[in-house]
């Protein structure tokens, strides 16, 4: 760093008229002897006292919390060990793990079709996309719900008319109580996350969809291996944060008898009224699932930001080693 | 001074000094404010060609209606036999699918400003992307050609890496990499040094010195003046969206004859 400001500032002989300066007559040799001396001293930590204070407090509650838990005779522990792989309670984790699956499924797929008509130039599927994202956002979850498990009362029969005669079904046959739910979960989240995927979708800077086509591609390849999976990176943390709350969700399902995790105990503890413990083996089984996919989430997006590159990696090391 | 290509490599009908790019009567508005009044350019094999303007003369507007990124409301561009964009039938003009336009941004190269690198891919990745996916190239073939550009650019040793993990010079020469992988017959260049750091423009002023050198034909849009004056053929000053001067690049030394191009000059140079 030969600053020519500070050189002249350094080799002034009058000396700097700070107070921590040596005596003025011993010139730039002591000032610069001086300075050697401060810079070999070690740098003390920060002391953060309060903060240290708050997190005795905060182990203590913790701690004090837990144990509450654990030996309050209420949620009867052994009861809960005893239903935890029960059959029912089994059962009932598979239908809310496949009903999350599907519905999260049937979501991702709409609501990539519906970012992409609401980013359209075509002012028709705009507007189609408009409506349903509105529609399915008005409707209350339990009463979409509800709505599609009697939909054979509005619509009795499906048909699909051909020239030559086409197909026709009894709705009811079709729009089990399973089927009707992975619907109405599926098309409500579609319309929350088509929101995010366009939002998503416009956060890729234009110039990659630039490069992309003056290299000669074609758009649906543009769209498919340049801008979704850059899209796809803004998009996991809030599409993950909708996948848990749909998890959640399914619970609703109790409402239509469709035997999930929530209404497999329900109909234990309506035999055996052990409500607390059932209501703890649910509990736990949402936190493992939930906890498993925050799982999934930390090693997807890892491997989604593995093109951020070392730079930023170093640098959030250098920032954090600081702290 | 140009290398021009033999004519076993040409139509018959054609003369090897035809022009290899023509453009005429391109005019251009975004809502109502015209930006491109009624601009021709013949550039010819292996010719360089500088474009020099203020910000905002249109330089980058002509650039891309060249490759279609931007569409002229008037004016057609023929390359190599070639119409851009459009296809006459029954004395009309209709405009190509998209597809089929996708087909012929293939013949001609762009290296932008900000690089434009695929954030998520490797350099490597960046370079075969277009060649395997679009031109249909095997990947090993494509891998060797681009390890063999990347060598050429000074980059072989970066294939793995990714582009936020290199600096902007590198950035550039391996978004230079990228658009010759597709061997097009004709390379834009928008400003491809003003956004590096000073230390890093010369990295890239020669590989594109090398390319022209070579025999590439290019136009290249820049500040650089003295590079242009050094490296290209001819000159074309753009104002306010129009051509008001061109000539022999060497007469960017002796002082041009336009008022407005000296001007730019003094301030530039
Ligand atoms: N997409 C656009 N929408 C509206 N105006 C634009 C757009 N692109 C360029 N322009 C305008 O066109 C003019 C020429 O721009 P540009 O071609 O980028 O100039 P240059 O590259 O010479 O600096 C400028 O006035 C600019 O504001
Ligand atoms: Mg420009």
């Amino acid at each position: 760093m030969a600053d020519p400001g500070r050189d002249a500032a350094t080799s002034d002989t009058s000396g700097p008229t700070t107070s921590a300066a040596p005596a003025a007559s011993g010139g730039a040799d002591a000032w610069d002897r001086h300075l050697a001396e401060l810079a070999a001293i070690p740098h003390a930590r920060r002391l953060h006292l309060l903060r240290a204070l708050l997190a005795v407090v905060l182990l203590a509650a913790g701690t004090r919390l837990v144990w509450s838990v654990v030996e309050n005779p209420a949620f009867e522990w052994s009861t809960v060990r005893s239903y935890f792989f029960s059959d029912p309670v089994l059962t009932g984790l598979e239908n809310t793990i496949t009903l999350t699956a599907l519905s999260m499924g049937l979501a991702l797929v709409v609501s990539v079709l519906i970012a992409n008509m609401r980013l359209s130039d075509n002012p028709v599927l705009r507007a189609t996309a408009g409506v349903y994202v509105w529609f399915f956002r008005s409707v209350p979850l339990l009463v979409l719900l509800i709505l599609w498990f009697n939909i054979s009362l509005i619509y009795p029969t499906f048909s699909i008319p051909l020239p030559g005669g086409g197909w026709s079904w009894e709705t009811k046959d079709l729009m089990t109580a399973y089927w009707s739910a992975v619907l109405a979960f599926g098309l409500q989240q579609a319309a929350y996350t088509s929101e995010i995927i366009r939002a998503s979708l416009l956060a890729v800077p234009s110039g990659q969809r630039e490069a992309a086509l003056a290299l000669g591609m074609p758009p649906g390849q543009i769209f498919r291996r340049i801008v979704f999976p850059q899209a796809m990176k803004i998009a996991v943390p809030p599409v993950s944060n909708d996948l848990i709350n749909l998890l959640k969700a399914t619970a609703l399902v109790a409402f239509i008898s469709v035997p999930d995790l929530l209404y497999s105990v329900q109909q234990i503890y309506n035999r055996t009224f052990e409500v607390v413990p059932l209501l703890m083996v649910a509990t736990l089984w949402y936190m493992i699932l939930v906890s498993i996919l925050s799982l999934g989430q930390f090693y997807l997006e890892r491997w989604l930001g593995r093109s951020a590159g070392a730079r930023v990696s170093l640098r959030a090391r250098a920032a954090r080693s600081t702290t | 001074m140009t290398a021009v290509d033999g004519p076993a490599t040409l139509p018959t009908d054609r003369r090897a000094d035809e022009p290899l790019i023509s453009a005429r009567g391109i005019s251009k508005s975004f809502g109502g404010h015209q930006v491109l009044h009624d601009v021709s350019l013949d550039v010819r094999r292996g010719e360089a060609v500088c474009l020099l303007g203020r910000s905002g003369s249109g330089k980058s507007t002509f650039l891309r209606c060249l490759n279609l990124l931007e569409r002229a409301e008037r004016g057609i561009v023929m390359l190599d036999g070639d119409l851009l964009g459009h296809h006459v039938r029954r004395g009309r003009v209709h405009r190509l699918p998209a597809r089929r336009e996708a087909v012929q941004r293939q013949q001609l190269g762009m290296v932008f400003q900000q690089f434009n690198l695929f954030a998520h891919k490797t350099v490597l990745e960046n370079v075969i992307e277009a060649p395997v996916k679009v031109a249909g190239r095997s990947r090993r073939e494509a891998r060797a050609d681009a390890v063999g550009l990347l060598e050429r650019v000074g980059l072989a040793e970066k294939v793995g890496a990714y582009p936020g993990q290199l600096s902007g010079g590198q950035q550039q020469r391996v978004a230079i990499a990228r658009a010759l992988a597709m061997k097009p017959k004709v390379l834009l260049f928008d400003e491809p040094t003003s956004a590096l750091d000073p230390e890093m423009v010369n990295e890239v002023l020669q590989v594109i010195r090398d390319l022209v050198v070579g025999g590439m034909t290019t136009i290249i849009v820049t500040h650089e003046v003295g590079f242009a004056r050094e490296v290209c053929d001819r000159f074309v000053f753009l104002q306010d969206g129009r051509i008001v001067e061109e000539g022999p690049a060497s007469r960017l030394n002796e002082g041009a004859e336009h008022a407005a191009t000296r001007d730019f000059l003094s301030k530039v140079l």
